[in-house]
């Protein structure tokens, strides 16, 4: 997959922290002690720099959410059910407003359950590599995401 | 702030509510701000009628982040080596979680004193909505 550049910026740290209710200052403040610091999760926001992103509209393509009717699209969209499963971090370093990490995402394993709740699920293993200028690893992160073959029961 | 080897124990705990009845609100404002717009949680209308579920439920890594937060809070700003969750139960408006933290094993690797940590979000019900496990670096 191509390399994404995600350039971590002291504003969308703010807004990230905002949407966790995370009040804590090193979120907010430059003056706070020890200066800004990118929340654990935030290396998830490589989505906004990702210009392919499935998971966004985009200007003159369908869009498979609601507007005049259910759906935009026809059919089952196949970014239906495609729910997050897990979620590892490993920290080499924790990024700050200036890194500028260039993000390169690789396929793992797939394998197939059978769910009473869902039917049948297909899991697929995602490890992204996030290095800054020098080439140094920050941070790497393995997502497993799951397709279900039904909505989940909630019984 | 970083915890001290010295004043941490196996078996210690930290436990915060780290949602309160959660808002639609809310889960929007974490897919403005990860870029994740996802209509199954942004989209009600799509999500009811198109994908068979009864509303827009959170983000997993909403809720993730929301673990982080009691993390944080708990250990200090920068610290973690590792965070890992499995999210086992979707997360609902209307919802208020709680995190427990609790100390697992405080050991040395290559002169760094760690703590490992475990994590359980459940949710108002008591019914776990995310399981998982932190490392961190703590002080001697």
């Amino acid at each position: 997959m191509a390399k994404i550049t995600f350039p971590v910026e002291a504003t969308h740290i703010k807004m990230f922290a905002r949407a966790l209710f995370d009040e804590n200052p090193v979120y907010h403040d430059a003056s706070a002690a020890g200066g800004i610091v990118a929340p654990p999760t935030f290396p998830q926001a490589v989505a906004q720099f990702d210009p392919d992103y499935h998971l966004r509209p985009k200007p003159g393509q369908p869009w498979f959410g609601s507007a005049k009717t259910p759906s935009g699209v026809e059919g089952k969209p196949n970014s239906m059910g495609g729910l997050h499963a897990e979620q590892h971090y490993e920290y080499h370093r924790h990024p700050r407003p200036g890194d500028v990490l260039t993000v390169e995402t690789k396929l793992g394993k797939t394998w197939e359950k059978e769910s009473k709740r869902a039917g049948k699920l297909t899991f697929r293993e995602r490890i992204a590599e996030y290095r800054d200028q020098k080439g140094e690893l920050v941070v790497t992160a393995r997502g497993v995401s799951v397709a279900t073959e039904r909505p989940v029961d909630q019984g | 702030m970083t915890l001290k080897a010295g004043s941490l124990k196996v078996g210690d705990k930290h436990t915060e509510r780290v949602a309160s009845n959660l808002s639609r609100t809310q889960i929007v404002m974490y897919a403005g701000a990860s870029g994740d717009y996802n209509t199954l949680h942004t989209d009600e209308i799509y999500t009811t009628k198109v994908a068979g579920y009864p509303s827009v439920f959170a983000h997993g890594m909403l809720t993730m982040g929301l673990t982080g937060k009691a993390l944080t809070n708990f250990v200090g700003n920068g610290t973690l080596t590792k965070f890992g969750v499995r999210f086992t139960n979707q997360v609902w408006p209307g919802d208020s979680l709680d995190t427990t933290i609790t100390v697992a094993d405080i050991r040395q690797e290559g002169g760094q004193k760690l703590a490992d940590l475990t994590l359980s979000t459940v949710n108002q019900d008591g019914k776990e909505v995310m399981t998982g496990t932190a490392t961190t670096r703590i002080d001697p």
